[in-house]
């Protein structure tokens, strides 16, 4: 039975569909079988940052509608065999997008997937509370950035109560990722800190990653960093998560924190 | 100069996480769906009840949050004669 997954975060722009992109991507790269699922009806975005877009032929809304089965929808990404895409519908009516419809795909996806990765769309209206709702766990993505965490807080506040799983007394689990982390402007305290965040939303961390030139890269090729720039720190992060995502305990190391030792007496000095 | 500026900006992330943890404390109290002043308001209404007679229009219960402490205002009108008749 596959574990639902959805990442979410209240505001838009946070980097929910990238995220989405290459946790998905580094869970199929250690051989889990991964299905990312796009709920932004109407502007859908997985499919291009996944590089799928020219494949796409029926939608999340064309399987709930009846007018696809759901293997005719499922995009096999054509680097990773154990990776796949449900897209969402691009010009179709939101509300066509039924509760009813979304649980049967999700109950289909976990027979067959390890992970069905929900990709939320910003604000906390039907697409994102059906985003949610059969979700085991989330991914609050997050930037360290007032709206962004106040939004998270909100979301925070939805998971403990929208979802199937609370409906039933039972605990979603929360991941906080902390996205477009800039380690020297969090040292020289003109950003929020890991520790901040964390204890402002009191939910543990899945990782953080860090503000990079690699991301806008990776979605400019229409491919997961995981997959095109595996190597760099920002890849190597999204993996950490993707493990820890997975139950194993590594301790989650803050890019570029090392340095910053140094950096913070000379950062101060300079100031 | 270089000192002020310095404080200047160690400041601005202390300033957002204090910002952050008095309006989430608010709103987490608004947003969870339970209103807490409504329920205050049906419950002090039926204690007085027992004893005087009150009408409903008549009591205020207003909450003022704040950091340190929140404030409960309840402004209960009891007619003069309430007594002989809730006896």
């Amino acid at each position: 039975m596959g574990k639902v997954i959805v990442v979410t975060s209240g505001k838009g722009g946070v980097g929910k569909t990238t995220s989405t992109a290459a946790i998905g991507a580094a869970l199929a790269q250690k051989g889990d079988k991964v299905v990312v699922v796009d709920f932004d009806v109407g502007l859908r975005n997985l499919d291009l940052v996944m590089g799928a877009e020219r494949r796409v032929v029926y939608d999340l809304i064309n399987v709930i509608q009846g007018e696809a089965k759901l293997a005719q929808a499922l995009i096999r990404d054509k680097r990773l065999q154990s990776l796949y895409l449900l897209p969402a519908s691009q010009t179709r009516d939101k509300d066509k997008l039924t509760p009813e419809g979304v649980e049967k795909v999700i109950a289909s996806l976990k027979s067959a997937f390890d992970w069905i990765i929900c990709d939320s769309p910003a604000g906390i209206e039907r697409g994102a509370t059906l985003a949610m709702r059969h979700a085991d766990a989330a991914i609050v993505v997050t930037n360290p950035e007032v709206s962004s965490v106040r939004d998270s807080d909100r979301i925070i506040g939805l998971l403990d109560s929208k979802t199937v799983k609370a409906e039933a007394g039972e605990r979603v689990e929360k991941h906080l990722l902390l996205n477009r982390y800039d380690p020297a402007r969090a040292a020289s305290g003109d950003m929020l800190n890991v520790d901040d965040v964390m204890e402002i939303l009191s939910i543990p961390l899945l990782g953080v990653i860090p503000e990079s030139a690699n991301i806008l890269r990776a979605s400019n090729i229409g491919s997961p960093v995981t997959l095109c720039d595996s190597s760099s720190q920002t890849a190597q992060a999204y993996f950490n998560a993707a493990r820890r995502l997975a139950g194993e305990a590594i301790p989650v190391t803050i890019p570029g924190e090392k340095r910053s030792f140094f950096g913070k007496f000379f950062g101060r000095k300079a100031a | 100069m270089k000192i002020l500026s310095f404080f200047r900006k160690r400041a601005s992330a202390t300033a957002a996480r204090e910002r952050l943890q008095i309006l989430l404390a608010h709103e987490r109290a608004s947003v969870s769906g339970f209103d807490l002043v409504s329920v205050l308001r049906e419950e002090i209404l039926a204690v007085i009840a027992k004893h005087v007679q009150v009408d409903s229009r008549h009591v205020r219960v207003k909450m003022e949050r704040g950091m340190p402490v929140s404030t409960l205002e309840v402004d209960v009108e009891i007619p003069f004669d309430a007594r002989a008749r809730a006896a």
